[in-house]
């Protein structure tokens, strides 16, 4: 991990109509750390993940990605991103090797370098017999790894992961942490998005959304001396029950 | 643009991989040309008619004869008074009721006239006036038969001689296959991609596509070359299916079919995609599309003329492109038209086509 700063926030904010999603938030992710990026839902991450990728148009603040301004240059922060969506983003009706060809080609890899690193990947996976296979056949926890696997794919600066562990069982969850460990090591920024708190021991870094403003943003070791508690849990429970938006 | 390359391999194995889509495909033309010009046809028969005959004479027993034995009436019965027969045709068991005076016989041969009373059920217009219009042709022609057994002439009506140009045989079905080849492309090729695009947006892969660098025209092309070329082959099998199983074929030329379908099939995927554009869901897209068919259909002179709508109806058919093609396509198909014959369809179908690509790729928001 350098000091050098990926992803930079200055009171971002995300207006729909009169309610605020997200409301005027400040941050900075350094490069190749594992940032977590917590918060009850509806408190406002997933919009702010949003604006951060490109995809939607901040109301107000602003914000670099790679260095490039999400509001005015989103084509360019697209090309060193990748992002993996809450809803289940690979191709159902394409076999493994069809997505990872897609999104390779789009993104202007090479035949060769494609067919290379997909050998390379699902091998890495243990996941070579299933090149072939229809996606839509594959387990839960599998898909999510191939949608991991898929998102950087093109070895983007930073990968988005807006709760890639929902609903899969505690040892594929595991798993799955040992991906984004490995993409860490290769110097890939992880912005994660997770309701899990024992994900959270994993971060680097955390910051806490409590309806729609980062109330603590830090290690998890000092969020939990700076609270007096002894897991994160706590923390995340002190901060999160002074919220006053419900379930969105 | 060299993304376009991969998105293209990804939506022709997308739409091949299921058996449903490639079977519409085969499946939409076939019924629209085979069987709908065997079952739409404008031509009426069957009419259910009553004779009262009041004079049982020769003259008026040789009439019903031959209204009995006409292709277009089925005779029902022979009634004996008209409260007998409007009790029929108040059941729905007749549609037409002719009465022959009595004395008819007597008064033809002594003064060259002759009375009938013709009634007619005109809750369906067009069944009434052309049951009217058959009926005439009947007795004139029965009384140009009695003319020249007798010697006399009664008062004939006009004698009208039509000579039917380009469909002389007055064939429906040249006249109906060129429209129901536009109206399966507008089913398809505007529905299919509409509803490829929003099922994107339902499972989120949109979003996968969105937030890549891929570029909206690139995105949009993928959505539509499949569809363009999928149309063409359909318009091709249409006509073969049309040439050999009805043995129609156009009289103008089968280039000129293939370059109005390409714009009109351009207009109208493009259309599709505007309206997925503003969908988020199936149900959506779906009623939308419903809605520009039904309309596009019922203003695109397929069932009733353009140039007996109203005027200002006439005008906001201007600005159904299903209008311009029917008409391009009759055309092509009955009376041969020449290229430059068509401009007037052509011209304001390639504005129509501009225009909705045009808002299809600008329409597409990448971001919201």
């Amino acid at each position: 991990m350098t000091e050098k700063i990926i992803i930079k926030a200055e009171r971002l904010t995300k207006q729909f109509g009169h309610f605020t999603a997200t409301d005027h938030i400040t941050f900075e992710v350094r490069e190749g750390e594992i940032f977590g990026f917590l918060g009850a839902n509806g408190a406002g991450k997933t919009t702010a993940m949003r604006m951060l990728c490109g995809l939607s148009q901040p109301s107000d603040g602003w914000a670099t990605v790679a260095g490039y301004d999400v509001a005015t240059e989103p084509e360019k922060v697209k090309r060193n991103i990748g992002y993996m969506s809450q809803k289940f983003s690979l191709y159902d009706d394409l076999t493994v090797e069809e997505n990872f060809t897609l999104f390779g080609g789009i993104y202007g890899m090479s035949r060769k370098e494609m067919k290379e690193k997909t050998t390379r990947l699902l091998e890495e996976l243990d996941f070579a017999s299933e090149r072939k296979t229809l996606v839509k056949s594959l387990p839960l926890g599998w898909k999510q790894k191939l949608a991991f696997s898929l998102a950087i794919f093109h070895d983007p600066k930073i990968v988005f992961l807006d709760e890639p562990t929902g609903g899969v069982d505690p040892v594929t969850r595991r798993q799955f942490w040992e991906l984004i460990y490995q993409a860490a090591d290769r110097n890939i920024t992880v912005f994660v998005t997770t309701h899990y708190m024992d994900e959270a021991e994993y971060c680097d870094r955390v910051s806490i959304m409590v309806d729609g403003k980062i109330e603590a943003l830090d290690s998890p070791a000092n969020l939990k001396q700076q609270f007096g508690v002894e897991t994160m849990y706590d923390v995340f429970y002190a901060l999160a029950r002074k919220a006053k938006r419900g379930d969105s | 643009m060299k993304a376009l390359k991969y998105l293209l391999v990804k939506e022709y194995k997308q739409m091949f991989r299921g058996y449903l889509i490639p079977a519409l495909f085969v499946l939409v033309p076939f019924a629209l040309t085979n069987l709908v010009p065997r079952i739409a046809t404008q031509e009426v028969s069957n009419l259910d008619i009553a004779v009262i005959d009041n004079d049982r004479s020769s003259v008026s027993k040789r009439l019903t004869e031959k209204i009995s034995t006409s292709k277009f009436f089925n005779f029902q019965s022979l009634c004996g008074n008209y409260i007998e027969a409007y009790d029929l045709l108040q059941r729905g068991d007749v549609d037409f009721i002719i009465t022959i005076e009595n004395g008819i016989e007597k008064n033809l041969y002594r003064e060259g006239t002759a009375k009938m009373m013709l009634s007619v059920n005109s809750v369906n217009g067009m069944k009434g006036g052309l049951g009217n219009n058959y009926l005439t042709q009947i007795i004139m022609q029965y009384t140009k038969e009695l003319n020249e057994e007798t010697g006399y002439s009664m008062a004939s009506p006009m004698n009208i001689r039509p000579r039917f140009l380009f469909n002389s045989q007055l064939d429906y079905k040249p006249y109906m296959i060129p429209a129901l080849m536009s109206l399966g492309l507008i089913l398809l090729m505007g529905f299919l991609p509409a509803l490829n695009m929003v099922s994107e947006k339902e499972k989120g892969t949109i979003e996968q596509i969105n937030v890549t660098p891929v570029g909206r025209l690139e995105f949009i092309l993928s959505k539509l070359i499949p569809y363009w070329t999928v149309g063409l082959f359909i318009v091709g099998f249409s006509m073969l299916l049309a040439w050999k199983i009805h043995n129609v074929v156009p009289a103008g030329s089968i280039f000129l079919v293939f370059l109005f379908a390409v714009v009109y099939i351009m207009t109208v995927s493009a259309l599709g995609i505007i309206v997925a554009n503003y969908s988020d869901t199936m149900r959506q897209a779906a009623m939308m599309m419903f809605f520009f068919i039904i309309i596009f259909a019922l203003t695109s002179g397929l069932v009733s003329p353009v140039s007996s709508m109203p005027d200002w109806a006439q005008e906001i058919t201007r600005l159904n492109p299903v209008r311009y093609i029917i008409a391009a396509l009759r055309e092509i198909f009955l009376k041969g038209s020449t290229f430059t014959q068509l401009l007037p369809q052509f011209i304001p179908l390639c504005i129509y086509g501009l225009v909705t690509m045009t808002c299809a790729v600008f329409s597409y928001q990448k971001k919201q």
